[in-house]
């Protein structure tokens, strides 16, 4: 089979080509802005000074950020091994459940920095548990991972409602959420931080250690993909799985244990928002992060130096979004929605959608960065 | 007595719960079929549900509102093809992408236009699709059982109802006894072999993702003209995904799709009638395990316990012509 793209050089294929993308997606966000009667340039000021304008702002931003490299990671992580994991979602919800189930057991008797790691296992077990049925069925069963995972997310909500309603909620309470968690459940927040560099952080800034943690698994994960047997493992089986086979590399093995992995950086995701800042259980608190992860994986070419620059703009338009509502009446969060699905759709789906073009400017220039003197050679 | 009340009752929730499975069932069934994964089925509803509610409120008429829920859907369908066919983008993707623009724009713009968090406003009656009452249903009301049941049950429904019905029987018609339908499937299983054949595989695979946009389109126009009176924000709530699964349960054939959303549509009904109630035999059911039961039980039929799924051969797989 005649691959249907020539190659370009590298900084084109990981840098402008995901930075054209990107601004066509943004291009058309202007564009509906524009359709709710607002300026589109003032927008984004407001975007870009909301989020990166005020200490305050970057910490959110960061907070933020923090969620979708964890989910950004794990559907990364699936990717190179060919799968796609959309269930991230239901992973990270329920490795909130194991999250509560540690703390709540601990939090009056051991300090943080023992329950911490603790939490960190069970968050990254459940989320791992949660992918396990899937990847089972996708390596033994041949179902496929996009519907099974899809149908799972529907059921982890289903199973987090019924826990949190009949199991986890105090009595006499009638909110649906875990009581609230005693010192030992409560991280250490990192405004100080950014109070080193000089900006100004209120202490109820959100911004606590799992960012070093999600750092921390960036690189771990980079080490994993790149720079371990198993990484190359799943490497070969998402480029070819003939070719996996061939090497004789077990196929559910590689299977399940990439999803299991990646279930578990998806649960992973959970610390942030329940012992970084809420400090309860509460429902629905992945709120669509889970999603976000898909974008950011695509965006930062499922390379964690990608991903992490990705998820720093997610979380700036989270922050910004939150700005820009306050400034503009006719504009809402779900404004960020639509710059998601734009980006998923530009910078996933239509990736080469200006590939070819791109490709005839290159070629136009310099014959040879896109591998045209090659077939001139063999002509010769 | 009773007994035959309570039962009419619950099997007409179903079919009302039922029809905008059904219409988004056999929506992906045409996409699927042509091998162009589509999970974006919830998306296109959303944005047809809420096309249809605005332009309905703004006309004042059901079927103004019907023609531009099926052109927005079929515009969003024209992009996934867009992505999918041309451009050979991942299908995936494209769907998720497709339902994240739904699931916004549909706010944003209904709070710009009409100003009511996300709502469209109210709809006056010659703005939806109201009951149709069979002939002689009136009549037959008292007749035990067979009257109950044609008037209870089968009469009074608007006309989407009908023409959801209806479309069962027409999309096996045009799948298994038209040339359109036998080279659907074929560009499914195997497109090279359509491409041989001197066909346009592109076309044909854009042709079968309008008609999911049409389909998509009546789903949502159903959801907002005639069962409710109006579009509320985030109204189709999952259904395209339950949609989905029906089409996997259904094994991607037409009468067992409706059989599927029958059955996913009763479950639904069962859980609202049901809520807190206890069963004979096993107790207080929990709400939450109702509500999960379509996906469940997509999952365990995935894993191969009843019967086996196999999807379209080609389905998911972009189409590039040899060279």
């Amino acid at each position: 089979m005649s691959t249907p793209y020539a190659k370009l050089p590298a900084w084109a294929d990981y840098g402008l080509i995901p930075l054209i993308n990107l601004l066509v997606a943004f291009a058309v966000a202007g564009l509906v802005v524009l359709l709710v009667g607002e300026n589109p340039l003032r927008a984004a000021v407001i975007l870009v000074e909301g989020a990166f304008g005020s200490g305050q702002g970057i910490a959110y931003t960061l907070f933020y950020a923090t969620n979708f490299i964890f989910t950004g990671l794990a559907v990364a992580v699936a990717f190179h091994c060919g799968l796609f994991n959309i269930g991230g979602e239901g992973q990270a919800y329920i490795g909130g459940l194991g999250i509560a189930i540690v703390v709540l057991s601990f939090d009056s008797t051991l300090p943080w920095w023992v329950v911490f790691p603790l939490a960190i296992i069970a968050s990254a077990l459940f989320g791992a548990l949660w992918a396990l049925i899937p990847a089972y069925l996708q390596a033994k069963r041949g179902s496929h991972i996009v519907i099974t995972t899809i149908m799972f997310n529907f059921i982890a909500a289903s199973v987090m409602v019924y826990m949190l309603v009949n199991v986890l909620k105090p009595m006499g309470s009638m909110a649906p959420q875990t009581r609230q968690f005693l010192e030992g459940g409560q991280l250490p927040k990192l405004g100080w931080l950014l109070a080193e560099f000089g900006l100004k952080v209120r202490p109820s800034a959100p911004l606590n250690i799992s960012f070093l943690l999600a750092l921390v698994m960036a690189f771990l994960v980079w080490v994993l993909i790149w720079r371990t047997r198993l990484g190359y493992e799943i490497r070969t089986y998402g480029f070819s799985s003939k070719a996996a086979r061939y090497a004789g590399i077990s196929e559910p093995r590689i299977i399940i244990v990439t999803m299991l992995i990646s279930g578990a950086l998806a649960g992973m995701m959970a610390l942030n928002p329940i012992m970084g800042d809420q400090h309860n259980v509460p429902l629905d608190f992945v709120s669509g992060a889970g999603f976000v992860g898909i974008a950011v994986a695509l965006m930062g070419r499922s390379h964690p130096a990608g991903i992490v620059p990705a998820a720093i703009l997610f979380g700036m338009l989270y922050q910004g979004g939150a700005e820009l509502a306050f400034e503009m009446p006719n504009i809402s969060r779900d404004m960020i929605v639509i710059i998601q699905g734009l980006v998923i759709l530009f910078a996933g789906a239509l990736e080469n959608m200006f590939r070819p073009t791109i490709q005839g400017i290159f070629a136009s220039i310099s014959p040879g960065s896109v591998g045209i003197t090659a077939t001139k050679g063999e002509r010769a | 007595m009773e007994f035959v009340d309570a039962l009419i009752n619950i099997l007409n929730s179903t079919i009302r719960v039922s029809v905008p499975l059904l219409l988004a069932c056999l929506a992906g069934l045409y996409s699927e079929r042509a091998g162009v994964f589509d999970i974006g089925l919830e998306g296109k509803m959303l944005a047809g549900a809420f096309a249809g509610a605005a332009a309905a409120a703004v006309f004042a008429s059901a079927w103004i509102g019907l023609l531009v829920a099926v052109l927005v859907s079929v515009g969003m369908a024209l992009v996934h093809g867009f992505a999918s066919i041309t451009h050979r983008g991942n299908q995936i993707v494209s769907g998720v992408a497709i339902n994240f623009i739904a699931a916004g724009s549909t706010i944003i713009l209904g709070q710009a236009w009409f100003q009511q968090g996300g709502r469209t406003p109210s709809l006056p009656p010659e703005g939806r699709f109201g009951e149709i009452k069979l002939p002689g249903a009136d009549a037959l009301r008292d007749v035990p059982v067979i009257g109950q049941l044609y008037s209870g049950l089968l009469s009074g429904h608007s006309l989407l109802t009908y023409v959801a019905f209806l479309a069962v029987p027409f999309t096996w018609w045009v799948l298994f006894r038209t040339r359109f339908g036998l080279r659907l499937r074929a560009v499914g299983e195997n497109p090279a072999a359509v491409d041989t054949a001197g066909i346009s595989v592109a076309w044909l695979r854009y042709r079968a993702v309008i008609c999911t946009g049409i389909l998509t389109g009546l789903a949502g126009s159903y959801m907002a003209l005639a069962q409710n009176a109006g579009f509320v924000k985030d109204m189709t709530a999952g259904r395209g995904y339950i949609a989905l699964a029906a089409l996997i349960f259904a094994k991607w054939k037409p009468v067992p799709a409706m059989f599927a959303c029958l059955l996913f549509g009763f479950l639904d009904a069962l859980s609202i009638r049901l809520q807190g109630t206890p069963l004979p035999l096993i107790g207080k059911v929990p709400v939450q395990l109702m509500q999960a039961l379509p996906y469940i039980l997509t999952v365990i039929l995935l894993a191969g316990f009843i019967g086996k799924a196999i999807p379209p051969r080609a389905g998911g797989v972009p189409y590039v012509k040899e060279r």
